[in-house]
């Protein structure tokens, strides 16, 4: 059989259980899922002073910069591709990696690879811009900029890295990209249309984002504290995130570990405005209740929420009056926080990165606590994790929101 | 369960809508290219860009659309005159719509003007710039002017991405998720992104503009709908010339296994080094052929776009049955799609 992304002869299937295998995680708390287990489930965070780019003359200088080793991976790049390997596809290829390795997926696998980003080799695109006004006449280097900073050059290397093939889809819906990416692979899977996916997202810090949310007057200028009464701004990360997702018939017939079980996706527009979402947060009501809806699960069932809690004062009220309202009775005693305040709002990445939080908490048993809150904000009818906390998790519902009005929610269930 | 192209809509070179396509397409001559200024060089860049209309559109008075740069203007454009008379179905939340935008360079206009602000002085740069510079503030501009909340996608990376919307649509209307789907590719020019093309290959002509196409499900079209979505193939991988040439000729076998004749819309566009793939792999094939790149220019994902509407055009006036489209990516992926005249 030839594949085929969409034919018109395709059968409708009975839905399958999608199960995930495997997970990769960088973020500035480390590289790897045991150093960031333990920083999230301490509630450590990961700030320091940016030194990738010059932020002199911006209103904040800090940010979850990521402290990557020099080398890489065992990979099959040439010398010549690993030289030009740019930094997102660094940090992409550490998460892939460990992706890879726990999932224990055999070598040439076929596999959709569903990818989120916002801004894929940015950097590379700036570099290749100042160059071109600065020394207008210099082509050097110029050609290599171009081809590595779109984002698909990235998935191409982690593509030729571990000899991946499959079609590739990226997303690039703001700071829900990541989230939209896992849950499409998810729609994937779950319709038949493939046995496993490689899903994800991932995001390098660079200027013209950092300046974007400094111009907005988005970045905190003291610390990134979302559903704090008097938080003031989110903080930026960089990182990535990728899942090894399979169906359940798959993952059983080669006898993998699994390490949780995708149940639910819910993805909503919000309209209202451009970067702002609606007060009353109703998108975000709306994609978690599909999330639920489409698992059959009701939100007494769920057992903590991985918010969006950038950090920010309009996302945190709206997505506070969202989950009061989805929540209803249980809202009173529904633990919830924000991981953002350990490591950053990592934009594309952001809901990559969450999804394996959300599975070490499973995998844990622990809830993670919601750092630098000081005096939570009174509209939060649930109670926020603010210490380290051990918890009967079963459900777990990660959320999502970007500009743009992308609101994504993913829910997750233990596996045992 | 059947997923038909209700309709389409485009904005090109050729000007805004369906009969300034038409038209430049059955002349068949390229169209003459604008030079823009290149800092720092004296000799310009060449481009083919959407020329200015006489009379502003009345959708640039949305509070959300006045300020956009013009990709959002073309993405909004292509998807009205798709939709039709639908779109009061889809602003009175009668009909669920989903949204896939596919870009390849995406905001290109005010990222530049961002990051150059930025670049100079941080401190001064414009906070209205940067939210328009996000890949999906065309496809959420898009969906406030419709009123829907339904799913929406920004697809990011080769133009082949086009027909990956395509599939991604036709998955959530079987699924479920949307009753109806538009799938939009657009860019828009700028120096900085017609500088970076001429190091691919100086003799591409960059240009910009949208298509959109409606999809629905066959049982809830007009009867004056004419086409069928019957597949897209899995995308083909390349990193070199002759990989390039074999995914090229892969794509033709799969497209020609069940539908060996018809018309091929092939995304040639008079450049040698880019078209040689696709020439080779498609030399012999005794169908017509369409080729609106040789007479548009290289509008990446938008191109994709154009690529599709003149083979449904095609189908729909009846000089064919069925249709290929064979869309061919920068440096990355070569794609293909069926269609069948109903």
């Amino acid at each position: 059989m030839i594949p085929v992304l969409f034919s018109a002869s395709d059968q409708p299937k009975p839905p399958s259980r999608v199960v995930i295998t495997g997970a990769g995680i960088v973020t500035a708390l480390g590289q790897g899922w045991q150093p960031n287990e333990q920083g999230f489930r301490t509630g450590s965070t990961a700030f320091r002073p940016v030194t990738l780019f010059d932020v002199s003359r911006q209103r904040v200088s800090f940010a979850a910069e990521a402290r990557l080793p020099d080398g890489l991976p065992p990979n099959r790049l040439s010398q010549a591709r690993l030289r030009r390997v740019d930094r997102a596809s660094r940090l992409l290829l550490w998460a892939a990696d460990e992706a890879l390795r726990t999932s224990g997926w055999p070598e040439n696998t076929s596999a959709p690879i569903v990818l989120g980003t916002t801004s894929g080799g940015m950097s590379l695109g700036e570099e290749f811009y100042r160059q071109a006004i600065t020394d207008p006449t210099s082509n050097r280097r110029q050609l290599t900029r171009v081809t590595q900073y779109q984002a698909h050059q990235q998935v191409s290397d982690i593509m030729g890295a571990y000899d991946l093939t499959g079609p590739v889809t990226l997303i690039a819906n703001a700071c829900a990209s990541g989230a939209n990416a896992i849950g499409h692979a998810w729609d994937l899977l779950r319709a038949g249309r493939a046995n496993c996916a490689i899903a994800g997202g991932y995001e390098a810090l660079c200027t013209l984002v950092f300046a974007g949310f400094d111009a907005l007057q988005a970045l905190s200028t003291t610390q990134c504290r979302p559903f704090d009464a008097k938080r003031d701004g989110l903080a930026l990360g960089e990182g990535a995130g990728i899942l090894a997702m399979e169906t359940l018939e798959h993952a059983r017939s080669r006898g993998a570990t699994i390490l949780a079980e995708l149940v639910g996706y819910g993805a909503v527009t919000d309209s209202h405005h451009l970067t702002q979402p609606h007060p009353t947060g109703d998108a975000a009501y709306a994609a978690m209740t599909a999330a639920c809806e489409v698992a059959g699960i009701s939100p007494d069932e769920v057992d903590y929420v991985n918010a969006h809690g950038t950090g920010t004062p309009l996302n945190d009220a709206s997505e506070a009056a969202a989950i009061n309202r989805w929540a209803g009775g249980r809202a009173s005693s529904l633990p919830v926080s924000s991981t953002k305040a350990s490591v950053g709002h990592l934009l594309g990445a952001a809901g990559a990165v969450e999804a394996v939080v959300s599975l070490m908490t499973l995998r844990g048993q622990w809830l993670p606590p919601n750092a630098g809150l000081r005096e939570p904000d009174p509209a939060c009818e649930f109670p926020i994790v603010r210490f380290p906390t051990s918890a009967k998790v079963n459900y777990v519902l990660s959320n999502s929101f970007g500009f743009g009005g992308s609101n994504a929610s993913l829910l997750f269930r233990r596996w045992q | 369960m059947r997923i038909v192209i209700s309709d389409w809509g485009v904005v090109s070179p050729a000007g805004w809508g369906k009969d300034a396509f038409r038209k430049a397409l059955a002349e068949g001559a390229p169209l003459a290219p604008k030079e823009v200024p290149r800092p720092g060089q004296s000799s310009p860049l060449r481009v083919r860009s959407v020329p200015p209309l006489a009379k502003r559109p009345d959708f640039i008075t949305h509070a959300r659309l006045r300020r956009t740069s013009p990709i959002s203007q073309y993405v909004v454009a292509a998807a009205l005159e798709a939709l039709g008379p639908d779109v009061p179905l889809v602003q009175q939340n009668q009909l669920t719509l989903g949204i896939v935008l596919c870009v390849t360079c995406g905001c290109v206009n005010y990222s530049r003007r961002f990051y150059d602000e930025a670049w100079k002085n941080p401190s001064t740069a414009s906070p209205l710039l940067f939210p328009e510079t996000v890949f999906n503030a065309p496809s959420s501009h898009l969906a406030a002017l419709l009123g829907t909340t339904a799913i929406t996608y920004t697809l990011v990376g080769e133009p082949t991405n086009f027909l990956v919307g395509l599939a991604i649509a036709g998955q959530w209307i079987r699924d479920g998720r949307v009753q109806s789907c538009l799938v939009v590719g657009a860019e828009e020019n700028d120096w900085l992104t017609a500088d970076a093309a001429r190091l691919l290959d100086p003799d591409v002509t960059l240009s910009d503009g949208a298509g959109a196409l409606y999809l629905k499900k066959a049982s809830e079209a007009s009867p004056q709908t004419h086409t069928e979505l019957i597949s897209v193939t899995d995308p083909q991988f390349f990193a070199n010339r002759q990989a390039r040439l074999r995914a090229a000729q892969t794509i033709r076998d799969q497209l020609t296994r069940d539908t060996p004749s018809g018309v091929l819309s092939d995304g040639m566009q008079g450049a040698p080094k880019s078209d040689f793939a696709l020439e080779t792999a498609w030399r012999g094939w005794a169908g017509h052929r369409l080729s609106p790149k040789r007479v548009l220019g290289e509008g990446l994902s938008a191109a994709a776009a154009w690529q599709c509407a003149c083979a449904l055009d095609a189908l729909a006036d009846g000089s064919a049955s069925s249709a290929l489209v064979s869309v061919m990516g920068m440096n990355q992926q070569v794609i293909g799609a069926c269609f069948r005249r109903i």
